[in-house]
Parts: structure tokens; C-alpha cells; sequence
């Protein structure tokens, strides 16, 4: 769930990458991620075109409606507001965390990686032993620790995202520059007098992007679901905000009479996961890494 | 020797993580944006209340002097006093503590019955109906959001059936296991997740090795094979899984106490964001890091003590 850059991830990665391709469907698992990703975002992005409610607007006359009935796919929450608007509208925020955390840390994360495993030396030193910190605290902790001091905001929950998870990607990175530094083509492109950022961008980089992208899409769904714990424990965005996480914690107060306001929400956060994670399965079969 | 080496030398590479681990609690403090006394005190500040927070928090003095101070005040066992509760705040972790200790404890113990005969199984019958209901299973349940799970188990086990009790911790050993089942079982079951599938892929790699062949071309029962090969790698490997996530397991600990109200350092964590204590933000992180810690330290001498492999590495 949550630890988005934790070592599970890591480990998850490498078995991922470990792992020969050859399985039949392999195309199937990343047209299915693309699939689900691609159209949970177009409902995202064109929610006023599928739907004619207002994800605020408030019903006094229709509170807690089940889903199918006057009107409401999904019903409609404590103040009327349609359940279904408010999964689409919602959608464009946790899309936006998937999306904007793990983007970031990405670049981020795997620059810092390039330089630390190709200079080596006392910067590389110094980098690591701050990764091996950071490693030493569960990362959810960490993220509430520095929203906490940062005070609770969605903007502030992404700050703490990017100061603590782009370790993973640098690790990552880390490890197999080490390793591609001592190949012959880097070696030569070197003797022929290549500057540095040449042979990191052009040789390098090129070999380790697979393992990063693959670890991006397991580290989108520790994102997802980061976002949405946020939400929910309102530290990221704030309840009148559709966001998944935020109205799973509306809906528990009415759990008793009102199922649909909490499990629906929730179950938008499971297809997400689910699409993230076949993306990623179908990536690392289609790269083929580790052959 | 070699192993009492080993572990001696584990010891000492934990000397400088717990240094850099003080390192950056410390620093939580200064990421606060502005005056920290104004953020806790809000319309109430005044300059002399400002400023006995200021020296309160240690903020009146320069940076250096600032971080020997915390570690003098550590070395005695003090994080400070929460600005909440008005008493210190290891007090407050103190009382808070034994909840979250068990429920992990209760969750690992949970997720090592579920997850142990499902990887060996989906292993054994690699590519067979249980095999592929676990690949499911496993991929869906990764992405499930545990609090979510944890609500609609409150709605199913505890307001339709009236199995277990809605929230809070209970009371006496059998009370925590019969207060704490459910909470135990949400996270045991999005750590199983990850334990499945780990423990089917070193599962299938020591049934592909030399000496599982060996061992049945002497013609060795397979129920021998299996308990004195197959399992006990595999209660190797739940250790070193154990020692990998530790982390993800706290970080499902932390959010599922809040579902189910739990007394514990998660909703300690929660609720002092909301009431801007921060010296008992301070202490929960560094109780949190340094569990971490030890736990690791922990898995690593126990790894070594079931595997002799690892010591030689």
C-alpha cells in the first residue's frame, strides 16, 4: 500500500526484471494497463461531457439516494452530491498525485543516481549514506512527519513525496550505472573523448531506463494509494475535494445506512492500482530487462 | 566466531544510521515554514508566550547548540514536551507503544499463516487454478487501499455478523487478539501481497536445484523433501521478506489504527499533525525509525542463525 519507495518495491522490481519473458500474453497484460489507465483518465479529463452534474453542487431534497435511483448511477452522498461526478471529477486529483508524484521523483531521482554511480568518489559517498538514511525510516511516517512540520495541504503532500522518494530511484540508478560504467561501449565511447554528459545521457542512461520505468509504474501505485491515505486521514486534499481518499473518510460516518458512499471511491482507487500495476508487468515482459 | 563476528559487525554499521536518524528527526523541526511558536500557538500569541515556546523548543539558541541540545536531551531518554498533553512526550509515546508493537506482532504472525502454505502451494502447482486465483489475488490486493479494506470489514464482520468489536484495543492478552483481529487481518493481508509472491519465487528456485534432484534420486520421500528442503528455505526467505518490508508493514499499521481507533503511535502520529505537537511528531518518527532498526538488525542475526551462508558472504 502506502510506502511508496519502500525496499518491497525495490525487491518487487528486480524479481520483476529477473524474471524471463517468453509468456504468452505478455502484450495482453500491457494493452489491458494502457486500457484501464487510458480510460480512466479520458473519463477524468471529459467528466462534464459524461456526466451533467456539478461534483459540488449540493441536493438538500436527495440525500444519501442509492445508486440507480432518481437519477444517480451512484447514488449521492450526506448533501446530495452525486457520487458518480464526484468519482470522475475526483479522478483528475489522484491522477494528478499518480502522476505528478512519481514523475518528478523519476527525473529526479534518476539523475541524482546517473551522477553519484558515474563520478563515484565522495559525492557518491555522501549520497548514499543519506539514501541509506532515508531507507531507515518507513516512508509513510516520514511523509506524515514532514506534512505534519510543512502543515496539511495537497501541495505539501507532494513536497514531502519529493524530498523522500526519489531514494528508490537513485538506488536503482546507482546500481546498474556502477555496473555499465565497466562496459566496453562506455569504455570506448570515453577513449574517444566524449564528454561526460554524452556518455551518461547517450550510453548509459539508455540501459538503465527500463528498470526505471518498470520501477515507476509499482511506485505510481504506492502513490495512488499514498494519496489516497492522505485523503483519508486528512492530511492532503480536504473534504469538500472529491478526491478518493477524502471521500472514503466522508462515507465512514454513514457506513451504517449509506454503503456506497465509501466502498465506491475505493474500489475507483483499486482499478487504478490494478491498471498502474499491469503496466508495469507488461512493460517489464515487453523490455524484456535481464536477458 | 564467524558468526559472532558477523553480528558484532551488523552492530557497528547501526552506530552511524542511528546518528544520521537523530540527524534528520532533528531537522523535521526547521522545516516549518515561518515562526513554529506562532503555527502552535495561532491567535493566542502573545510575545512572552512565543517566547517560552521558542525556549521551550530550543529555538532561541544557534543551530549547533540546538542539536547538542536534543542530544543530551535524548541521551537521557527526553524528546521534549508535548505541547498537547502537557506532559513529556515520552510519556505519551510510552502509553501508546505496546498497541502498535502488538498489532504488527499480530499482523506479521497473521500474514506468515496466510502467506506460507499460499506461496508453497501456488509453487508446487506452478501454472494450476490456485496458482493463478494467487496471481489475481496478489495483483488486485496490491492495489487495494488498506483503510478502505479495513471499513468494509468493520461492515461485513463487525455491524452485519457481530463477529468482532468495531474499534479500540481491548483489554488483556485475549482481549487485544479478539479487539485487534480484524486490524490484524487488513494488514496481514495487503503484506501477504507481497510475502505470496516472494515466497513462490524462492519456492520454485530451490525446487529447481541440484539437490532436490539428489534427494530424490535416493529416493526420499516427498513429504521429507518437502519439510526439510522446501519449507525450511521458505521459512528462511519469510525472515529476509520480514526484514525487507518492515517498513511497509509500519507504514500499514500507522493508517489501519486510525480506521479502527486503536490507542497506538499511528493515531498518536495522526492526531499530533492536527494539534501541531510537534516534539511528539518528533519522537513517533524516531520511535518508528529506530523499531525499524532494530528490526532489521534483528532478521539479519536471525537470518544468520538459520542460513550459514550469509555469514561467509
Amino acid at each position: 500500500m502506502t510506502a511508496a519507495p519502500s525496499a518491497i518495491l525495490l525487491d518487487l522490481v528486480e524479481r520483476r526484471a529477473r524474471r524471463r519473458g517468453g509468456r504468452a500474453g505478455r502484450h495482453i497484460t500491457l494493452i489491458a494497463g494502457i486500457a484501464i489507465l487510458g480510460i480512466v483518465a479520458a473519463a477524468s479529463l471529459a467528466a462534464p461531457l459524461i456526466t451533467h452534474y456539478n461534483p459540488d453542487t449540493l441536493d438538500p431534497l436527495r440525500p444519501l439516494a442509492p445508486p440507480f435511483s432518481s437519477g444517480h448511477i451512484l447514488g449521492t452522498d450526506e448533501f446530495g452530491r452525486d457520487i458518480f461526478a464526484r468519482i470522475l471529477y475526483g479522478g483528475r486529483i489522484d491522477l494528478l498525485i499518480a502522476f505528478g508524484a512519481t514523475g518528478v521523483t523519476l527525473v529526479a531521482g534518476t539523475a541524482i543516481g546517473l551522477v553519484s554511480g558515474y563520478f563515484g568518489g565522495w559525492v557518491d559517498a555522501v549520497l548514499m549514506r543519506i539514501v541509506d538514511l532515508f531507507f531507515a525510516f518507513p516512508f509513510f511516517v516520514l511523509v506524515i512527519a514532514i506534512v505534519a512540520m510543512l502543515g496539511p495541504s495537497i501541495f505539501n503532500m507532494f513536497v514531502a513525496i519529493w524530498l523522500t522518494s526519489w531514494i528508490s530511484y537513485a538506488r536503482i540508478t546507482r546500481g546498474h550505472t556502477i555496473i555499465l560504467k565497466g562496459r566496453e561501449y562506455v569504455l570506448a565511447a570515453k577513449a574517444l573523448g566524449y564528454r561526460h554528459h554524452r556518455v551518461m545521457l547517450r550510453h548509459i542512461l539508455p540501459n538503465v531506463v527500463s528498470f526505471v520505468l518498470i520501477f515507476a509504474m509499482v511506485d505510481a501505485v504506492g502513490n495512488v494509494l499514498l494519496g489516497a491515505a492522505l485523503g483519508f486521514l486528512g492530511l492532503g486534499a480536504k473534504p469538500p475535494s472529491p478526491e478518493w481518499g477524502a471521500m472514503i473518510s466522508d462515507g465512514q460516518n454513514y457506513i451504517l445506512s449509506s454503503w456506497w458512499l465509501s466502498t465506491l471511491p475505493g474500489l475507483a482507487i483499486v482499478v487504478v492500482g490494478v491498471g498502474f500495476s499491469l503496466l508495469g508487468d507488461g512493460l517489464a515482459d515487453l523490455l524484456r530487462v535481464g536477458d | 566466531m564467524a558468526r559472532y563476528s558477523f553480528v558484532l559487525r551488523r552492530l557497528l554499521q547501526v552506530i552511524p544510521v542511528l546518528f544520521g536518524i537523530t540527524l534528520i528527526t532533528f531537522f523535521l523541526l526547521h522545516l516549518i515554514p515561518g515562526d513554529p511558536a506562532l503555527q502552535i500557538l495561532g491567535s493566542s500569541y502573545t510575545k512572552a508566550r512565543g517566547d517560552a515556546i521558542r525556549h521551550a523548543l530550543g529555538l532561541d539558541r544557534p543551530l549547533v547548540r540546538q542539536y547538542l541540545l536534543f542530544m543530551q536531551h535524548l541521551f537521557h531518554g527526553s524528546v521534549g514536551e508535548s505541547i498537547f498533553f502537557h506532559e513529556p512526550a515520552r510519556t505519551v509515546i510510552e502509553e501508546r507503544l505496546p498497541a502498535t508493537m502488538f498489532l504488527i506482532g499480530y499482523s506479521a504472525v497473521v500474514a506468515t499463516l496466510i502467506s506460507v502454505p499460499a506461496g508453497i502451494i501456488s509453487a508446487l502447482r506452478q501454472g494450476g487454478i490456485f496458482d493463478q486465483a494467487a496471481r489475481i489475488t496478489t495483483l488486485v490486493g496490491f492495489a487495494m487501499p488498506g483503510f478502505w479494506l479495513g471499513i468494509i470489514f468493520i461492515l461485513i464482520f463487525s455491524i452485519h455478523l457481530n463477529l468482532f468489536p468495531v474499534n479500540g484495543y481491548g483489554s488483556g492478552f485475549v482481549g487485544h487478539i479478539d479487539h485487534l483481529f480484524l486490524p490484524a487481518l487488513t494488514i496481514a493481508l495487503a503484506f501477504s501481497t507481497i510475502l505470496i509472491r516472494t515466497l513462490r519465487s524462492s519456492t520454485l528456485a530451490v525446487l529447481a536445484a541440484d539437490y532436490i534432484d539428489t534427494a530424490k534420486i535416493k529416493g526420499i520421500s516427498r513429504f521429507r523433501i518437502l519439510s526439510r528442503h522446501v519449507f525450511r528455505n521458505a521459512v528462511v526467505s519469510v525472515v529476509v521478506v520480514f526484514g525487507i518490508n518492515l517498513a511497509f508493514l509500519i507504514s500499514g499499521t500507522v493508517i489501519i489504527e486510525n480506521v479502527f481507533s486503536i490507542p497506538g503511535l499511528g493515531s498518536l502520529l495522526v492526531d499530533s499533525v492536527s494539534t501541531r505537537d510537534y516534539p511528539v511528531v518528533q519522537g513517533v518518527t524516531l520511535v518508528f525509525a529506530v523499531m525499524v532498526v532494530g528490526i532489521n538488525l534483528l532478521t539479519d542475526v536471525v537470518h544468520a542463525a538459520l542460513d550459514p551462508r550469509v555469514v561467509l558472504e
